[in-house]
């Protein structure tokens, strides 16, 4: 398989009064035509500002200060506004976690659908709308005509992050990356829309970053999974060998604290203390002062290594499995 | 839709109504006028003559009714100096400020809120921190003062400008306006830019506010995810965002724009309602300030109804209903 999107060495970083915030301190990763990666990890740990660097949308005090972002072989972590604004929307497609702040609120759905066409093709006003009302029929929309001639407001959560969806596919992008697009809606609902993007992934052999805390959905969604911990990838692999057998001790405790059916009656598992304060990382590994196996070997930062088929950022794998 | 109108019109009559009681009671306890009218050594007999040529031997309650009587069949009063319908010298004036107010209004718009745009797109830029301090001196300097010095400026040191007076005026489309002559504009436009000073103020903050505001929103960040050019982002998915709050405070302020007419007709002896209401207080021509705080009512019921459906325009989730859902 070959690779839309290969990351490497990725560091954002955020030039405030209190300090430098390293936001993206060092991501590596690659994505495969038609593959779904999960970016798992709790707020704050950079997923979402992963993200927005590929897309170029990193506003100061904000920048990519290091690292390469290689789309379909083409650098683009440095290129012009103007080459990036040819991608955006075009080529890599972004959907966002609250479809009630996305669509904006004066503009009818067909204005904002027929506008990320008529912003990369020549394509006359009529051709630009029947292709939007065939990509809200993709996505499950009843009656698109209809939908197209509404305003946000009148729109359910669902069906508007719906219609960022069928957005996101307007001009059948090689890459979507999806932040939370599920974290807002109901459960009933997540469900529906994470089935309508599985189904239009395969369709159309769009790669797909789907960004989230919750391990669940991207369990059930992802091929791979890469499980981020302040600003760094602590663990990368297989969702099935990631899932069934985490390696990093981070993993273990985000895997022990998702509440299941045979552990009804017990104390839900939660990891000791708190996400570390990124303006004051500790000096080694950023997870060891939460880490019940952490030895002064953990103080270099440990480098990436590879064990059992993923690559984990950790000198104390858990070989032996969960025993949080 | 129908229904929202009628029942505001209804509204507005309430408003007038109780605004009627207020006015009529309010400048009737100030002043005597007939003493303003007779000649100093008038003798009882003329005096009480005088008195009862103006109505004013009756209580106070039947002046009001008289009044009312009148307003109804659209009969405010005559002016105790002129001796001419009140309402009709009203009218004669008002061309003057309406165009005043709308040269003003029209200044407001295009120089705030391009002014507003650029100092929220670039709040860091020396440029956008000069406006914001320049629509804090529009705020507070006052306007008189302000009047004076343009005078003092561009028409007594330059030389540019008249400093005083309406200009010639031309006929186009039945309207008779100085804004369709050369003299005319020359002589509107200090007048009209002292007056919009204010609302220039009021619309750079608003706009700004709006932008910065916006520009922090999802939907923007949407809409550069898409690709869009800045173009199109700034001027339809920003703007017409901001454009809410503009509109409303904008038209709301209009109806100020009217009253504070008032000390700029003064200042340029423009021959507006401003400068009439002015000098009907000063001769205690009560019909005449009656009329003309009753005609400033209704500018600013229609005003709020206009805004209103403007709003409902700009702003699909505010669709005007029937019932007050």
């Amino acid at each position: 398989m070959t690779a839309v999107l290969e990351v490497e060495g990725l560091k954002t970083h955020f030039f405030t009064r209190a300090g430098v915030v390293k936001a993206v301190d060092g991501v590596d990763f690659s994505v495969a035509k038609g593959e779904v990666m999960g970016l798992v990890g709790e707020s704050g740990s950079g997923k979402s500002i992963t993200g927005f660097s590929i897309l170029g949308l990193i506003d100061p005090p904000g920048r990519i200060v290091e690292g390469a972002i290689r789309f379909n072989g083409e650098d683009i972590a440095g290129a012009s506004e103007e080459r990036l604004k040819t991608l955006r929307g075009n080529r890599i497609a972004m959907i966002f976690q609250d479809p009630m702040m996305t669509l904006n609120p004066v503009l009818r759905i067909d204005t904002q659908m027929i506008e990320a066409i008529l912003a990369h093709e020549k394509v006359d006003k009529r051709e630009a709308w029947e292709r939007s009302r065939d990509a809200l029929g993709l996505v499950g929309i009843p009656s698109p005509e209809e939908r197209l001639q509404a305003y946000p407001h009148q729109l359910s959560g669902g069906m508007r992050q719906r219609v960022a969806i069928a957005t996101a596919f307007l001009n059948r992008p090689d890459l979507i990356i999806a932040d939370e697009p599920t974290t807002a809606l109901d459960v009933t609902i997540q469900a529906q829309i994470i089935h309508e993007a599985q189904k239009l992934t395969r369709q159309t052999g769009t790669a797909m970053i789907w960004i989230t805390h919750d391990l669940a959905v991207v369990a059930g969604l992802a091929d791979r999974i890469s499980v981020m911990y302040a600003g760094r990838i602590v663990e990368q692999g297989e969702t099935d060998l990631v899932i069934d057998h985490p390696l990093h001790p981070y993993t273990v405790g985000l895997l022990g604290s998702v509440p299941s059916a045979n552990k009804r009656g017990e104390r839900l598992y939660q990891i000791e203390g708190m996400t570390p304060n990124m303006l004051d990382l500790p000096e080694g590994c950023a997870f060891a002062p939460r880490c019940r196996w952490a030895t002064d070997a953990c103080t270099p930062p440990p480098g990436v290594q590879t064990v059992d088929g993923r690559q984990i950022r950790c000198v104390h794998p858990r070989r032996e499995g969960v025993t949080a | 839709m129908s229904a929202f109108v009628i029942r505001r019109l209804l509204q507005a009559f309430l408003v007038m109504a109780l605004m009627s009681v207020i006015v009529f009671f309010g400048v009737n306890v100030i002043g005597d006028p007939v003493y303003m009218l007779v000649s100093p050594d008038a003798d009882q007999a003329e005096l009480e003559a005088a008195i009862a040529r103006l109505g004013l031997d009756r209580p106070i309650w039947e002046q009001y009714l008289l009044f009312l009587q009148g307003a109804l069949r659209g009969d405010l009063g005559n002016s105790f100096i002129f001796g001419e319908p009140a309402l009709k010298l009203i009218f004669h004036h008002m061309p003057a400020t309406l165009e005043l107010a709308f040269s003003a209004l029209f200044l407001s718009v295009v120089i705030g809120i391009p002014l507003g745009l650029y100092a929220g797109l670039y709040p860091d830029n020396p440029i956008s921190k000069g406006i914001m301090a320049g629509s804090i001196l529009g705020f507070s300097l006052p306007t008189f003062w302000v009047g004076l010095m343009l005078i003092m400026v561009f028409a007594v040191e330059l030389g540019w400008l008249p400093s005083t007076g309406r200009g010639d005026t031309a006929t186009f489309l039945g309207i008779e306006s100085s804004l369709f002559t050369a003299d005319g504009l020359s002589h509107l436009f200090l007048p009209a830019l002292n007056l919009a000073l204010l609302k220039i103020s009021l619309a750079v903050r608003l706009t700004r506010a709006g932008v910065r505001e916006a520009m922090g929103q999802d939907y923007v960040k949407f809409a550069r995810a898409k690709g869009l050019s800045t173009r199109r982002i700034i001027f339809v998915h920003v703007l017409k965002n901001i454009m809410i709050p503009v509109v409303t405070v904008m038209g709301l302020e209009f109806g100020s724009l009217i009253g504070f007419s008032v000390v700029t007709e003064t200042i340029f002896a423009w021959p507006g309602m401003g400068k009439l209401l002015i000098d009907a207080i000063l001769q205690l021509d009560r019909p005449v300030v009656v009329a003309y705080l009753m005609i400033i009512v209704l500018f600013f019921v229609i005003i709020n109804l206009i805004v209103d459906i403007l709003y409902s325009i700009l702003d699909p989730r505010v669709r005007l209903q029937d019932q007050g859902a």
